[in-house]
């Protein structure tokens, strides 16, 4: 049974003057309940493009996105029926209404589902602030306790699936785990899946049982987190994770991967990562590989 | 040359930032300095080139050879920083002016502290932006900043901070607003120009990923002191003091090993 499902979705962003940019072009991708999904990839690959189709804030050009058995419908002026999804934003600095006291902006998500038997304060007490905070404003918080009011607020309106559009970045190093470990421990004690986005890999194999790896627009591998880890399969994976440098005092420069992600707007012909890839072959150039779990011709299953 | 900090203390507003610093930045050598946001790492490289906000109080001493740069007059000062000393700021999206061509934001440093003519200015300018690594520096010469993805951004503005040839550069955080990948190529460019060029190297981060990768020496710092340092191996494997240990154990990939 799945929770979220994303079918060969398109989503273009056309702007006057411009070419159409195809930000997520043939993506698929599925969310089981009380599972956490890691989806990872360099800026600009569409990553949240993705995230807020999900959530209805941009429209869909083609496929579908089904949340338990129904569309995605995009969201309007009219009252939402969707708030099964929440979303926990990139900035905690300019998701948050600075001008009103945090207890009123969780009871918004309180409201959504009639839910007047819990008090802001205990959600505040979940994420594990202290309960008096209800009666502050974020100016009063640091970046990491005002993520975790942002998730708070998420989980007020007791969502199905929740969506972390790379929740940490804006975080100081120190509270970047804990804040990723916070919002896995709280969707999955309630039974909701998420799909965390970050471009920290390090992070994303931490908490993440899936991961997913997206590349301009497209998903190149999909695979149990530790799998993933142990055994990339995708060229770019593999270069994504030897990129990644770790601190073992051994002054080992980290591997680089020649070329700059391509313009989505023209994307090159076949796989559209041949222009990168280290292992390129003739088929590369001319086909493009629409296969899952990993869309390399290196491993075609057929 | 050798850049001398010691006993640096700074205040602002009456609070105390910096405690009283000791650092020692060789040539050929990366300097890491590391530590949470707020614990004054780039206070430090700020003070280096005299940049501290307005109001801040300043004592103990920052040697570059014979000079004190603390003490020194505003006019030479200014022939120090940009000249001799150089700075690559985080973000090359605000670091860069975006409505001149990166051609003029190479030369015109260069053509003031170095008095180089206009042609000799871009001729060095293309020369750097090859050694930097950025595709048909030629074109590039040209263009503007948003015509550039970030990583190229900030190679260009790592060629101009190299454009007067400094003997000491400071890198506040230069590949925290980048992508992994586009961070090893940064990395590497770093790590290669120090060698090259025997730069002395202040690298401020907090990822202490990039630290190991590149640093030679590496100091923790915690509120506005330094608590430890050493050599690279020595601090980030058997780390001596406790705030060291906290900080590699809240690494994600700590509870793996």
């Amino acid at each position: 049974m799945t929770l979220l499902s994303i079918d060969d979705l398109v989503v273009e962003h056309r702007s006057p003057g411009r070419p159409v940019v195809r930000a997520v072009a043939g993506a698929s991708l599925t969310v089981g309940p009380g599972e956490v999904v890691g989806l990872v990839g360099e800026s600009g690959c569409g990553k949240s493009t993705l995230a807020r189709a999900v959530c209805g804030l941009d429209p869909i050009t083609e496929g579908s996105i089904t949340f338990d058995g129904e569309p995605v419908t995009p969201l309007g002026l009219r009252r939402r029926r969707l708030t099964g999804i929440q979303m926990v934003f990139q900035d905690p600095y300019a998701s948050l209404n600075p001008r009103r006291r945090v207890g009123d902006q969780i009871a918004d998500g309180l409201r959504t589902v009639r839910d007047t038997a819990t008090a802001p304060a205990d959600l505040l007490e979940r994420v594990g602030l202290p309960r008096e905070f209800a009666g502050r404003h974020p100016h009063e918080f640091s970046g990491g306790q005002r993520q975790r009011i942002a998730i708070a607020r998420a989980l007020a309106a007791r969502p199905r699936l929740l969506i972390g559009d790379e929740p940490i970045s804006a975080l100081d190093a120190s509270a970047q785990s804990q804040v990723a470990r916070l919002m896995r421990d709280l969707a999955v004690e309630s039974g909701a899946g998420l799909l965390f986005i970050s471009h920290d890999l390090s992070v994303v194999r931490l908490i993440a049982d899936r991961i997913a790896v997206m590349y301009l627009g497209r998903i190149v591998e999909v695979g149990d987190t530790a799998e993933v880890w142990a055994d990339p399969r995708h060229p770019y994976t593999r270069a994504l994770l030897r990129a990644v440098p770790k601190p073992d005092g051994l002054g080992v420069l980290p591997a680089e991967l020649p070329g700059d992600v391509p313009d989505p707007a023209n994307p090159p012909g076949g796989c559209r990562f041949h222009p990168r890839c280290p292992l390129v072959m003739d088929m590369c150039r001319e086909k493009d590989p629409d296969f899952g779990p990993v869309a390399c011709w290196l491993h075609d299953q057929r | 040359m050798t850049l001398d900090i010691s006993g640096l203390k700074v205040s602002i507003g009456g609070k105390e930032i910096l405690g009283g610093v000791d650092l020692r930045l060789a040539a050929g050598r990366v300097h890491g300095l590391a530590g949470e946001s707020g614990s004054g790492k780039t206070m430090t490289g700020l003070a280096v080139l005299g940049l501290l906000p307005h109001g801040a109080r300043v004592s103990g001493s920052i040697r570059l050879g014979e000079r004190d740069l603390l003490t020194l007059p505003p006019k030479e000062l200014n022939r120090v920083r940009g000249g001799e000393v150089a700075m690559v700021f985080q973000d090359p999206a605000t670091s860069l002016h975006p409505m001149l061509t990166i051609g003029k934001q190479l030369t015109e440093h260069m053509r003031h502290h170095l008095r180089l003519g206009r042609a000799e200015a871009k001729a060095r300018a293309v020369e750097l932006l090859g050694k930097v690594r950025i595709p048909g520096p030629e074109e590039a010469y040209g263009r503007f900043p948003h015509q550039f993805s970030g990583g190229m951004r900030q190679r260009v503005a790592i060629a101009i901070a190299l454009a007067c040839s400094p003997k000491v550069l400071i890198a506040d955080e230069p590949t925290t607003a980048l992508d992994v990948t586009v961070q090893a190529g940064v990395l590497r460019l770093l790590r290669g120009l120090c060698d090259e060029l025997g730069l002395a190297v202040l690298l401020v981060t907090h990822d202490l990923g990039v630290m190991s990768a590149v640093a030679d020496e590496v100091s923790v710092m915690k509120d506005g002191l330094v608590v430890e340092s050493g050599p690279r191996g020595q601090v980030l494997r058997e780390p001596a003091h406790a705030y060291t240990r906290s900080l590699l154990d809240s690494l994600p990939d700590a509870e793996l090993r």
